[in-house]
């Protein structure tokens, strides 16, 4: 299975951003094959509008069934995420990528 | 004659100067005073009139016809807000970001996306005596307020000739809402305060302003608190200050109650006098 995590960096330590539309980073785990991959999302800055979607859209292309984040995508993100069927999990915002791993597993993420 | 009262500070007494500026005038001429602040709206509750007209006003946002549809992706290149989007097999449109520009639906291929309305507020036209009084007020959820500020601004101008002088009461800040509602003014009355966040937000709405190259005078309310910044700053940039409004206890009970100031009090009478006989100066030197 494929997980996304919003992240302000690129390693399992790194903390995790509570936001979604305006992430810095993704880090997508596949845990069939052990690996993972980095995307750089830190372009949004120079998005005054629709961060949230475009964000969104961006999350579809790894084709992940989870999504592992802080607060939850907001209202447009939410609609655009709707389409996808990802599962996204919410309350991360304040662990290490690790640790939101760990939470997940242990079923301790909300659902958004 | 069109005169735009703004402040970037909220709170600093737009509505207050609009409202009694606009009575005061209208006693010897037509005078329509327009409350652009869209969002809350309030100089109603102090000018009583007839409601004489009233409409829905609108927006155009594109909708998605899938029939045709190949998606080619070219709406969501063509979109500087993010506001049209291929979400797989789906053309997602957001119609809080869109703000209106057609290109989308110009742009299609298949003529996939054409425009429909989408309603954003409503508009209503009062009348009392030689004053009326227009506001829109945008519905909750709308985010953007300048297609109704637009649009108001339009209907003032086309229902009103050009000899009735028109008050535009502006939101507050220095962003979008703010330019439109300033930018076709002949004159702006920037109101402030004499305290640190009104100086503050005063060089602000300055910058603002000069950039939009417009004529502009300064009224300070709430004369006698705070410090006298504001005073200095002025005469440094050369701005004309045309009247001060005294900081009165009797002002906020009055405005409390939804009544005018100037009938019931002396100094707001003197201000408010001031200030139209700039703005006869004013218009007889620059012929609007």
């Amino acid at each position: 299975m494929k997980i996304i995590f919003t992240t302000k960096g690129t390693e399992w330590e790194s903390a995790m951003d509570p936001r979604f539309g305006r992430t810095e980073f993704f880090l997508i785990f596949d845990e069939e094959t052990d690996s993972v991959e980095v995307y750089d999302n830190r372009a949004i800055e120079n998005e005054a509008h629709g961060a949230g979607p475009k964000t969104a859209q961006k999350l579809t292309e790894y084709g992940a069934e989870v999504l592992i984040t802080g607060n939850g995508p907001g209202g447009n993100a939410a609609m655009a995420l709707q389409t996808t069927g990802i599962e996204i999990r919410v309350g991360a915002g304040d662990m290490t990528v690790r640790g939101a791993y760990e939470a997940y597993k242990a079923g301790k993420l909300k659902k958004a | 004659m069109k005169i735009a009262i703004a402040s970037g500070k909220g709170g600093t007494g737009k509505t207050t100067l609009s409202t009694n500026l606009a009575a005061f005038m209208s006693e010897s001429g037509e005078v329509v005073l327009s409350d652009l602040d869209v969002e809350e709206p309030n100089s109603g509750l102090f000018i009583k009139g007839e409601l004489i007209h009233q409409e829905d006003k609108y927006k155009m946002i594109p909708e998605w016809d899938k029939s045709r549809c190949e998606l080619c992706g070219n709406c969501q290149a063509v979109c500087n807000y993010n506001a049209v989007l291929k979400m797989g097999n789906t053309i997602m449109v957001f119609p809080e970001l869109c703000h209106g520009c057609y290109a989308c639906s110009e742009l299609c291929p298949t003529g996939s996306l054409p425009m429909k309305q989408k309603k954003v507020g409503e508009l209503k036209s009062f009348r009392a005596d030689n004053l009326s009084l227009v506001e829109s007020k945008l519905i909750v959820g709308e985010e953007q307020a300048v297609p109704l500020i637009r649009q108001t601004i339009d209907f003032v101008n086309t229902h009103f000739s050009a000899h009735v002088t028109k008050i535009f009461d502006s939101p507050p800040g220095t962003a979008c809402p703010v330019i439109e509602a300033t930018k076709d003014a002949d004159l702006v009355i920037l109101v402030t305060e004499p305290t640190p966040f009104g100086l503050h937000d005063l060089r602000l709405a300055v910058e603002t302003i000069r950039q939009l190259e417009k004529e502009f005078v300064v009224v300070v309310n709430r004369h006698g608190i705070g410090d006298d910044r504001v005073d200095v700053y002025c005469s440094e940039e050369n701005i004309r200050v045309i009247a001060r409004i005294p900081n009165d206890r009797k002002i906020a009970e009055t405005y409390s109650r939804g009544e005018l100031l100037y009938p019931s009090m002396p100094s707001v009478r003197r201000a408010v006098e001031s200030i139209a006989n700039y703005i006869e100066e004013f218009r007889q030197e620059t012929g609007t």
